[in-house]
């Protein structure tokens, strides 16, 4: 798995890479389109993503110390706070991002010379968001099958490598939303 | 070590007896069947991008170009590159010798992750079909390297679809990595320390390092130029504030330690048949090893040799010469080794040792030219000409296809428990050697002269040496049918195979041929070194 999430960083790097290239050319547009997200949104998201990964923690030391319920019980509440923050994403926040015209298509909202500059931010911010989304459905179906591992009575003191290892990958995915939150969310917005 | 124990006759069963159904082809886990899978594809697209290049050097027969249109010659030349590149040359030699040879040669069962190297052959399949698809309806003509903008605006081929395919192949190139890591950090023989694996398993691993780490960036690369034509925003497109030397950036960033994906297991085979067929320890082991590692490491570093002219700073193109030149070290130190392990041993020249002989001396030649456009002067009159073409012709067709050939011939006995008719393998490795020469080395004339590369049509001074060059590439077509039918034949008429046929070291030939699915009937146990030919003093060589 840590091969695997080699490989992650090396993809979501690439993205991170062209952000930066991109803010340094177009700073005034990039700040015009930081100041469009929904800051209340995306912190919500954050707590909820950090809290997830803090109480999947838990399930992974409640199940090394022989608590098959408390794992579940653990693995359940991050199930379902990673429902939430796509709900709240996907749901709620691209449907804001649609109506006010932030898709970088044809009618895009910010116009004029810091037009270039928003629609690369807003390129940046639906692909990185779009591709954190579907790591995290992957990471969902993840979940639920250590769920059902779980409740099949696969786990014990002695074993629960898989528990760890799906884990690695939740709290991975946790850290690029991290960084995604400062790049999407706090740079540019005080100017 | 004796050349049988296992007498051919003796046994029956291998992995190819154990299920006859198509569900147990398809749906195999078995890490020899899963190599064959992909033998099977890589053949058939080989074929495919062979068949662009015959369309290519027919066009070129003529100054005017045969084909009517620049816009159809595009398209065939990209064809040509996309196949050749990510559905022949990058999976080759991991994904049909690796996937058969490493466990074997790791004394394992099978690989780590057995379900995901068959879910990477349907990946694999998946994104072939799906070029396929973009093939016939009309491919796309921006070359293999879709550089924007005319890939992201100006083109009117089909880029999303072709980029949608190389997506998919990224992730079986990806799996079959992380499998190939883990069985050898996890699954090598009791006793065989990381210095007892033969160098292929080394080579294999540099390899699988760069395939994990580079192959996200270029997945990266595709969704943003997927994204920008689709939706016209403005990634790389100077009036909507991006820039097009980003896309170059990022996609040369995985396309130079691409090419490397492609050589280190030709390398690997090399390092394999040289010291068989002379009978002798490979020369400086730990060198060999320690050069295949840091190829892998310097070839993340030298991307921007293929930007010297697109603008960047001169500065940077200072830096990526240096770095450039010191990627060729390493490689040359292994020529130097192969070299070294040849002289005073007892060489044979079979058709897997002619194939590695016209390895090591393509593969210099084009290495040795790769130096040339490394350096800036030379390379701002050679760049974008057929020098460029030539040059990477050399060391990836001259050298990887030769190597891959090379392994082929080596391991066919092991994998198909027949012998290929010796004559006809010598013959073919000589007729494919001079029809490569004979193609390619014009084009270096061609390039140093100034003739530009992905031109449909050229100057009436150009044409004796395009002929001659399309005279080779007739022949080495010829020759590349050769080896298909052969091996073909041998499936039904070839001798069985002994167990041991080269007498070679390594855990792969202490099994029988073909193996069975299990690999061994016990672990075994490694207490040599590797490459443990008796000394050179000991060996009679007949007068």
């Amino acid at each position: 798995m840590w091969l695997f999430l080699a490989t992650e960083v090396l993809f979501f790097g690439a993205i991170f890479l062209t952000w930066i290239y991109c803010r340094h050319w177009n700073p005034a547009g990039f700040d015009a389109g930081a100041q469009k997200t929904q800051l209340a949104t995306g912190t919500i998201n954050t707590v909820i993503l950090l809290t997830s990964s803090l109480v999947y923690s838990a399930g992974l030391a409640f199940i090394e110390a022989g608590n098959r319920r408390r794992l579940i019980q653990c693995c359940a509440v991050t199930w379902a706070l990673g429902f939430s923050f796509l709900i709240l994403k996907f749901g709620l926040e691209y449907y804001k991002d649609f109506a006010a015209k932030l898709f970088p298509g044809p009618d895009f909202a910010i116009n004029g010379a810091l037009g270039g500059g928003a629609r690369l931010f807003y390129v940046f911010y639906f692909v990185s968001t779009a591709l954190h989304g579907i790591h995290m459905i992957g990471g969902l179906v993840l979940v639920g099958w250590i769920i059902l591992r779980a409740r099949r009575d696969e786990f014990s003191p002695l074993y629960y490598t898989p528990v760890a290892v799906v884990g690695l990958y939740w709290s991975f995915v946790d850290v690029v939303w991290i960084v995604l939150y400062a790049l999407i969310y706090l740079v540019g917005r005080g100017s | 070590m004796s050349a049988t124990t296992i007498e051919p006759s003796e046994y029956a069963n291998s992995y190819l007896t154990d299920g006859f159904t198509l569900r147990s082809w398809l749906l195999t886990t078995d890490h020899k069947r899963i190599a064959l899978l992909y033998l099977g594809s890589i053949t058939l697209f080989f074929f495919i991008g062979g068949a662009a290049a015959a369309l290519i050097r027919y066009n070129l027969l003529v100054p005017e170009g045969m084909i009517a249109s620049a816009e159809t010659y595009n398209r065939i030349f990209t064809m040509h590159g996309v196949v050749m590149v990510w559905f022949f040359l990058i999976p080759a030699v991991p994904v049909t010798l690796g996937n058969f040879v490493v466990p074997l040669m790791l004394g394992a069962r099978d690989l780590a992750f057995p379900r995901l190297n068959l879910i990477s052959w349907y990946l694999f399949i998946i994104a072939g079909m799906i070029a396929i698809y973009s093939l016939f309806v009309g491919g796309v003509d921006t070359g293999w390297t879709f550089y924007t903008p005319l890939a992201t605006e100006y083109s009117k081929g089909h880029v999303v679809a072709t980029v949608v395919a190389i997506f998919i192949a990224g992730f079986s190139s990806i799996a079959t990595g992380l499998n190939f890591i883990i069985s050898i950090h996890r699954l090598r023989a009791p006793g065989m320390t990381w210095y007892k694996m033969p160098v292929f398993l080394w080579s294999l691993y540099a390899t699988s390092v760069i395939l994990v780490l580079a192959t996200p960036v270029l997945a990266m690369t595709l969704i943003l130029l997927a994204f920008e034509r689709i939706f016209h925003v403005g990634v790389f497109d100077p009036a909507l504030g991006g820039d097009p030397l980003l896309f170059q950036h990022l996609f040369w960033f995985y396309s130079h330690p691409a090419v490397y994906v492609m050589i280190l297991p030709g390398f690997g085979v090399v390092s394999e048949i040289i010291p068989a067929f002379s009978r002798k320890r490979i020369f400086g082991y730990y060198f060999i090893v320690w050069c295949s590692i840091s190829i892998a490491v310097i070839s993340f570093l030298v991307w921007g040799h293929h930007m010297f002219v697109a603008g960047t700073s001169i500065y940077s193109a200072m830096v990526f010469s240096i770095l450039s030149y010191m990627v060729a070290v390493p490689s040359a130190i292994k020529v130097f080794n192969w070299i070294g392990t040849m002289h005073k041993g007892y060489i044979r020249f079979d058709a897997p040792m002619l194939y590695a002989l016209g390895f090591i001396g393509l593969f210099t030649i084009g290495g040795l030219t790769g130096l040339f456009l490394a350096a800036l002067g030379a390379d701002v009159h050679l760049t974008q000409t057929y020098f460029v073409v030539a040059h990477f012709h050399y060391v990836m067709v001259g050298g990887m296809v030769s190597a891959f050939f090379a392994g082929l011939h080596y391991w066919w006995p092991k994998i198909t428990g027949r012998m290929y008719p010796e004559m006809w393998g010598r013959l073919g490795a000589l007729i494919i050697f001079i029809g490569f020469n004979l193609t390619f080395f014009p084009q270096f004339i061609l390039g140093y002269l100034g003739m530009p590369r992905r031109y449909h049509s050229y100057p009436p001074e150009f044409e004796v040496l395009n002929v001659l060059s399309s005279a080779g590439a007739t022949i080495l077509a010829a020759a590349y049918l050769l080896p298909l039918a052969y091996l073909t034949w041998s499936l039904v008429y070839g001798e069985r195979a002994p167990a041991n046929p080269w007498g070679a070291t390594g855990l792969e030939w202490q099994t029988q041929s073909p193996p069975l699915t299990e690999n061994f009937d016990e672990t075994p146990i490694v207490t040599d070194p590797p490459y443990n030919y008796p000394p050179p003093e000991v060996v009679q060589h007949r007068v």
